[in-house]
């Protein structure tokens, strides 16, 4: 928006506001609100006179405190902010972020941690179990074979049901394995 | 003897997704980007091509045929090539152990990084106030939020290496969680048939789901982040900074060691990871084609990456950019009481000479508050390495909409690439472990596993002390370069001339099918052993004429980086560091020599 005279009587009249309640009597105006060396930055001088001690300007700090306490009006009436409507030689004090009681990142932590320590005792678990069955059925396996019952045929070492598998080449010519051991 | 039968992967490509999450990590993504920025933008990708071609493919190709034809980890392999050649398994393992000590420590910042992105706005994207509130962190001040976030906040780093500080809990947890989830990677790893005695099932898969997240994870969001980057405002200053090719760097020497450097360590070649994925392979598998795919596909990501890096540091430059001018518009105006909107950012310069005209002593009194601004220096800053990732990037996110999405995506992608490379790493240390029946028959595997990691996790623990970051750069910069070129070189000269090079083209002849065919055998035998010499003669030439050793330290006065030298024993640790894996190779060699000769004279004796 354009700053005009409206836009003067309108900061005036906050001003006058923000001294009436700050030293809650009710004799400021707006016309004891004084403004001077407008510039097209629009920045400006201004003052606060006293119209009951003889037109003498209230001093700066008790403007300061003023103003103070009533900035966030003040910007809201111009549609601004500290960091758009700046007031020299009065410092805003900035407003911390909101700090949770617990920091976010240890619950997310937490929620991860949780998660992975659940899959390891899982794993190794499942591991553990796995182990004793692969144990329980070498042991049975020893058992049959000590009656010798089940035979494993074993080539160069190898058991022949892992060279059915991926690993290694079953050469044709020798293929016939069934024919080796002649039936009882 | 009964033959142990190997686990195999489940089907080719998953050993390739295992390859490409190994070889895929955080260097692609970080320095790969600093490097083209650095040595000619768009001219840099010839020196890049031609090393590629000349070491990169025949080294790769090279460390996976070894592995696959002698099924075995680092250490089993080289004994089977020659005896004496143990010191060089043994030297990976040691190099191997000491990269996992500190590498995990970037998965721990990633997941600090990671948990703070769940709040609105960013911790990273504005200063915290001072004590009586009136303005922001004198620290914080005078560097970026981005900066002090990492280096406050993060890191809480001192002003040296000297000043060791303490242990900083936060970083110690997520340094615990980043193993544990190594751990829990790993746990699902190869498992020794303890009997084999016919026990008829098929043997335990190696890593294999967690391969495929962790290969094609990055490419998904690394796609998601082009589509964002590209359409950033003033990513396109980025990109066309990045890829106007500036000729006259290929004159320079650094260039192309750079590039040399860069596709070496880039593919991991060194460490017996490659060794040991390779060697859970079937022997018919055709380990040519997945060298070449391999390489190219770890090339292409490099080059990806960077497109995506530019259009950040293009979107980052320019907004800093404007912001700069704005900076300055405003000073101006509110100097000379000027209507708003009279200065913007194309009059700029006409009103500055302007004002200087018009008012000479207030323009003289205000000139040294008046930046200069300008989109190439801010193009210029070139970062690599944890600057880039951490400040670079999240400062880039903190500027874009939805910043916690982009900024979880942003930190999960570093982690599966972190945690891709880690578990090539761990690979590499255990398989030998358990290969060797010594270990293996007394301890299960999930016991050395849990043994190596807490290990490391306790020696990690040093990097989160306050001075950690300081030793992070010497283990960074110093644990794995030299020793690694020195591994390799030994590794090439060994198989072409002392198991020889006749020999090992007739076992790929019997594994794959045909003979290699003489670019491959050139290039072995004489191109990329003398290309490595080259660069071991370049860096010790170029420490011995530098003299000393110098780091970045972080100082909170200033608020920027300063240099400094290194105190004697930090000098002592380097050196230790080198050593250790570096000697490893002679004295290997030495002790299969002393130990066949006490067992020449037992046997001459008997």
């Amino acid at each position: 928006y354009v700053w005009d005279a409206n836009e003067e009587y309108l900061f005036k009249a906050m001003v006058a506001f923000a001294m009436r309640r700050y030293s809650s009597k009710n004799t400021t105006q707006i016309s004891n609100v004084l403004l001077c060396n407008v510039t097209d930055r629009v920045s400006f001088w201004f003052v606060v006179t006293d119209s009951s001690k003889n037109v003498t300007t209230v001093s700066g700090s008790e403007v300061e405190a003023a103003i103070r306490m009533n900035r966030n009006r003040i910007n809201s009436a111009f549609l601004l902010s500290d960091k758009t409507l700046q007031f020299l030689k009065i410092t805003s004090t900035l407003s911390p972020p909101v700090e949770p009681s617990t920091p976010v990142w240890l619950i997310v932590f937490g929620v991860v941690l949780c998660l992975i320590v659940a899959g390891i005792v899982f794993l190794i678990a499942a591991g553990i179990q796995q182990r004793k069955k692969k144990n329980k059925e070498s042991t049975e396996r020893e058992n049959l074979e000590e009656k010798g019952e089940v035979t494993v045929t074993v080539e160069n070492g190898i058991p022949c049901e892992t060279l059915d598998l991926k690993a290694g080449h079953i050469n044709g010519v020798f293929a016939a394995d069934d024919e080796r051991y002649t039936s009882l | 003897a009964m033959e142990k039968s190997r686990p195999l992967w489940d089907n080719p490509l998953q050993f390739v997704f295992a390859c490409i999450s190994y070889a895929v990590g955080l260097g692609n993504v970080w320095r790969f980007p600093y490097l083209c920025q650095m040595y000619g933008g768009g001219g840099f990708l010839i020196p890049y091509f031609i090393m590629l071609i000349a070491e990169g493919m025949p080294l790769l190709y090279l460390e996976l045929a070894v592995g696959q034809r002698m099924r075995q980890g680092s250490i089993g392999a080289w004994k089977i090539i020659s005896p004496y050649l143990c010191g060089v398994g043994v030297a990976s393992v040691v190099v191997s152990f000491f990269l996992s000590m500190y590498y995990n420590v970037i998965n721990a910042w990633a997941f600090w990084y990671l948990f703070h992105s769940f709040q609105d706005p960013l911790p990273w994207a504005t200063c915290p106030l001072n004590s009586n509130r009136t303005g922001y962190e004198e620290e914080c001040e005078k560097t970026s939020s981005t900066q002090y976030f990492w280096y406050r906040q993060t890191l809480n780093i001192s002003p040296s290496l000297e000043a060791s500080g303490s242990v900083q809990w936060e970083q110690a947890l997520c340094l615990t969680l980043a193993w544990l989830v190594v751990y829990l990677c790993i746990l699902r790893g190869t498992e020794a048939n303890g009997k084999g005695r016919g026990s008829g099932r098929r043997p335990a898969e190696p890593q294999r789901e967690v391969v495929y997240v962790t290969a094609s994870l990055p490419y998904c969001v690394l796609i998601i982040y082009l589509i964002r980057g590209l359409t950033l405002h003033g990513a396109v200053n980025g990109l066309v900074y990045m890829f106007t090719p500036k000729l006259e760097q290929l004159s320079n020497p650094k260039t192309w060691v750079s590039a040399a450097t860069q596709i070496f360590f880039s593919l991991g070649l060194g460490f017996g990871s490659l060794i040991a994925f390779a060697s859970y392979n079937e022997p018919s598998n055709n380990c040519e084609r997945h060298a070449v795919i391999v390489s190219l596909i770890n090339s292409t990501t490099s080059i990806f990456a960077s497109i995506v890096t530019f259009s950040i540091y293009g979107f980052k430059a320019t907004f800093n950019y404007e912001s700069c001018i704005n900076k300055v518009i405003l000073l101006l105006m509110n100097a000379f009481d000027l209507e708003e909107g009279s200065l913007t950012a194309d009059n700029l310069n006409e009103m500055k000479d302007y004002l200087m005209a018009t008012h000479p002593q207030e323009y003289m009194q205000l000139l040294p508050q008046l930046k200069n601004c300008s989109l190439e220096a801010e193009l210029d800053t070139a970062v690599q390495g944890t600057g880039l990732a951490f400040i670079v990037y999240s400062e880039a996110i903190k500027n874009m909409e939805v910043p916690q999405l982009y900024s979880v995506l942003y930190f999960v992608m570093l982690l599966m690439l972190g945690i891709g490379s880690m578990l090539g790493n761990t690979a590499a240390i255990l398989t030998p472990l358990t290969d060797s029946r010594v270990i293996a028959a007394r301890f299960p595997k999930e016991v050395i596993s849990g043994v190596v990691c807490f290990i490391n996790c306790m020696i990690g623990l040093i990097f989160t002390m306050e001075a950690g970051n300081y030793w992070f750069d010497i283990f960074n910069d110093y644990a794995a370069t030299l020793s690694l070129l020195l591994i390799v070189l030994v590794e090439t000269i060994s198989v072409c001339y002392i198991y020889g090079i006749r020999r090992f083209e007739k076992d790929l002849h019997t594994m794959i099918g045909r003979k290699p065919n003489w670019y491959w055998k050139i290039m072995w035998a004489f191109v990329s052993p003398l290309l490595i010499i080259s660069l071991f003669i370049f860096y010790l030439t170029d420490y011995i004429l530098t003299g000393t050793l110098q780091y970045q330290a972080w100082d909170a006065t200033q608020g920027q980086l300063v240099t400094k030298d290194y105190p004697g024993y930090a000098l002592a640790v380097i050196g230790l560091l080198v050593a250790a894996s570096t000697m490893c190779i002679p004295l290997g060699a030495l002790v299969t020599f002393i130990r066949k000769r006490l067992k020449r004279e037992n046997v001459s004796t008997v």
